[in-house]
């Protein structure tokens, strides 16, 4: 069933550099048809007035915990890769399958294949057979993969298939039980800590890893200035890596921490307010990539415990673009590159022609108010649960209309 | 054999305090990091009375009777349970011990749950015990009396840092009132695992102490500077000019080569022997939160001292703490004039 040919009007197209240029977008048979002067309506076309607001590639968020399609369609998100940590992990192409299935018709679920059986990190899983049944690339969940063997053989196995390996990067031997980055917070609240040291350790590995293997890596987020600036250096080598990071990690640091905070729990935990500035220069630079939601609800059975007891993670799809936005009105970024972290960038890492506004691409386009204001309510999310480090905050920047391969989301 | 007296501070000893509630203005005791200097000061004179009252044959007062206190201990505890089991006892009110072990908690009952189902009993005060830090806190947000925490995790056992330094004002022959501004004092063993070490870093430091932490490097916490105390490794040098040493307790299950090498590693470095403690001031004290090592972080000559030994003398302060914070707390309950409304934070 194609959904009727669609032109947008009078609306601002965010492509892929310099400022949103004024142009009528086409889509016929679910893609991207014609921008500018050929996107002429033609008869039996459907006609919106993006009345010159935003036209933007729908969102790709690269990494989330769960599919909650209210939430991601309240944030602009048309597709989400899925990370293997379900209950079970996607290490079984059957699972893979069903999962790719899931969202359809009106959002696309990427699935990531567990890189390991049961995302043990050791014994490697059917990859092939899942790329097969539809993931998009290999993920070693919200874990390390400790055994270096193990992890070289995967990069290995993974350059030859071509899929993009995702990986967690904290040393879990350093990391151990800890739920929060050691230093002064960590301290007066008695906390089990890691130092920031466990990211830039397995940033250096997995990086050395890579460049041995020529796969390519993405590492999922990347949250200290001295494992950033392994990532740069490594980039300036020609290394296949990249960098993602969720909101949360340029807009919060370990101070938020005090009075035990649950939903300031991720993982990896917050950090110190120096580390969030280098994440956002290193947004500013080129040097991440990818800002995904990390998008996990989290009901109070697993939140509403003592801090080192709660499950990490937060509901992030609904905030995902104003507060990425936040970072164009403060200057690191400008428009064109915020959808190209948000969109462009995770699409071409899981290798699907979307996330970009140019003829023939999937037609996922969002028509963005990057000015509204409004305020967060972890009362009245659109997501499954509540569980925002942001509530009550006032953000700008609203989705007013959304289509998935050409077909309006009401 | 004492140690000189720490200077006395500008304020007489015969302290005022602001009028009624306004003295301690809040409705838990989850921390001594929630406590201004004079707060905990408030705490440390109401238990002067209880001491006294300790030392009598007859131990016991009627002001709690007819309320209820739970003391819910979700991780084992004899000394502390006992201490607030006996300090509500003499007070007067009905006390009732929940194990743990013996509780739905391990049927999978959630902490919120088993806080909601003590409150819905209607308890008049609530003292906590958890292994992780910040339980306590979180179920004061839950519950509608006033909460006590009896140690929480990592983070905090606030009557034991107040009953050390009652004992310490007792020690150096104090008055009602006095804090204890320039005493040296030096906290040595398991800082970062131990929430003892930071109350009283943080109870010491606001009375006037100058406070110094030594442990091997594995178990101090990071950015413990930042408390305002000296940071050592090494024992002897922490040792140098303190007045009061005071002994952490070193969980043997630490000790298997995880944080230290051996138990016996550790005494070598850490141990309180005799000829260490000769490295303190002269006439120094010597304290330990207890159950303590014998022959580990403390030998048995130093700890059973007639003279420098503060260990006994500790859990006798302990009951009197604890009957000065259930009292205090409990004034709301119990309608004492000028206590029907909280100030401060709480209001």
């Amino acid at each position: 069933m194609t959904p009727q040919s669609l032109v947008i009007t009078n609306g601002r197209l965010v492509v892929s550099s310099g400022e949103p240029v004024a142009a009528d977008l086409r889509c016929t048979g679910g893609r991207i048809a014609a921008l500018g002067a050929d996107a002429a309506p033609q008869p039996g076309d459907a006609v919106f007035d993006a009345g010159g607001m935003l036209v933007t590639p729908g969102l790709v968020d690269l990494g989330v915990f769960a599919i909650d399609k209210p939430a991601f369609h309240f944030g602009g998100i048309t597709r989400a890769a899925l990370m293997p940590d379900q209950g079970p992990p996607l290490d079984h192409p059957a699972r893979v399958r069903f999962a790719a299935q899931s969202g359809k018709p009106d959002f696309w679920v990427h699935p990531l294949a567990a890189a390991t059986r049961g995302l043990d990190g050791t014994e490697l899983a059917e990859l092939a057979l899942m790329r097969e049944a539809g993931a998009r690339a290999v993920s070693t969940g919200r874990r390390w993969i400790a055994d270096s063997g193990v992890m070289l053989r995967l990069l290995s196995y993974c350059a030859m298939l071509d899929l993009v390996v995702v990986s967690h990067a904290e040393d879990a031997g350093l990391a151990g039980q800890a739920v929060a980055t050691a230093g002064e917070v960590a301290t007066r609240l008695g906390l089990p800590s890691a130092p920031a040291e466990a990211e830039s350790l397995a940033v250096a590995r997995d990086i050395a890893l890579a460049e041995m293997t020529g796969a390519r890596l993405h590492i999922r987020q990347v949250t200290t200035a001295k494992a950033l600036d392994l990532v740069r250096g490594a980039k300036l080598r020609g290394v296949q890596v990249t960098a993602g990071v969720t909101p949360a990690h340029f807009m919060l640091s370990d101070l938020e921490l005090v009075d035990f905070r649950t939903f300031c729990r991720f993982s990896p935990p917050l950090r110190a307010d120096e580390d969030r500035k280098a994440v956002i220069a290193a947004i500013g630079d080129g040097t991440i990539d990818v800002i995904a939601s990390g998008h996990d609800p989290r009901g109070p059975e697993d939140k509403r415990l003592p801090f080192a007891d709660a499950e990490p993670g937060m509901a992030g799809a609904e905030t995902l673009l104003p507060l990425s936005l936040t970072l164009v009105r403060d200057g690191v970024i400008d428009m064109a590159r915020a959808f190209a972290l948000l969109a462009a960038n995770p699409a071409a890492l899981l290798g699907v022609n979307a996330g970009r506004l140019a003829v023939g691409a999937e037609a996922d386009i969002a028509v963005v108010n990057p000015a509204r204001p409004w305020i967060v309510n972890s009362d009245k999310m659109a997501a499954s649960a509540g569980n925002t480090p942001f509530d009550r905050r006032p953000v700008e920047g609203r989705v007013l209309a959304l289509w998935k391969g050409g077909a309006r989301i009401d | 054999m004492h140690p000189s007296n720490p200077s006395p501070s500008s304020e007489s000893p015969a302290r005022s305090y602001p009028a009624g509630g306004l003295a301690f203005p809040h409705r838990d005791l989850t921390g001594i990091g929630q406590l201004a200097r004079h707060e905990i000061l408030y705490l440390l004179d109401e238990a002067e009375q209880w001491v006294e009252l300790n030392r009598q044959s007859h131990k016991r007062a009627d002001l709690l009777s007819g309320l209820t206190i739970i003391n819910a201990f979700f991780e084992n505890s004899t000394r502390t349970l006992l201490s607030f089991e006996i300090a509500g006892k003499r007070l007067g009110a009905d006390v009732v011990n929940m194990h743990a072990a013996t509780s739905s908690v391990k049927k999978g009952e959630t902490l919120i749950d088993t806080a909601m189902t003590l409150n819905a009993m209607r308890a008049d005060a609530i003292v906590i015990r958890h292994a992780s830090s910040g339980a306590v806190r979180l179920i004061a947000e839950k519950v509608d009396c006033p909460v006590l925490n009896a140690g929480d995790g990592q983070h905090e056992h606030p009557t034991q840092a107040l009953l050390d330094a009652l004992t310490i004002r007792h020690a150096l022959g104090l008055p009602k009132g006095s804090d204890l501004n320039g005493l040296k004092v030096t906290i040595c063993g398991d800082i970062l695992h131990s929430r003892v070490a930071r109350s009283n870093i943080l109870s010491l430091t606001a009375l006037g102490c100058e406070v110094s932490v030594c442990a091997p490097p594995a178990l101090m916490p990071a950015e413990i500077e930042v408390m305002c105390v000296h940071v050592f490794h090494d024992f002897d040098s922490a040792l140098k000019g303190a007045q009061v040493v005071m002994m952490l307790r070193l969980q043997m299950e630490r000790m298997q080569g995880q944080f230290i090498p051996s138990p016996r590693e550790y005494r070598h470095l850490y141990g309180l022997s005799l000829d260490r403690l000769a490295k303190a001031e002269a006439g120094a004290l010597v304290m330990h939160p207890g159950p303590m090592n014998r022959g580990v972080e403390i030998d048995s000559q130093v700890a059973d001292h007639v003279e420098r030994s503060l260990i006994t003398r500790q859990v006798e302060s302990g009951v009197a703490i604890r009957m000065a914070c259930l009292e205090v707390l409990t004034r709301r309950t119990r309608q004492v004039p000028g206590w029907d409304h909280l100030g401060g934070e709480n209001a």
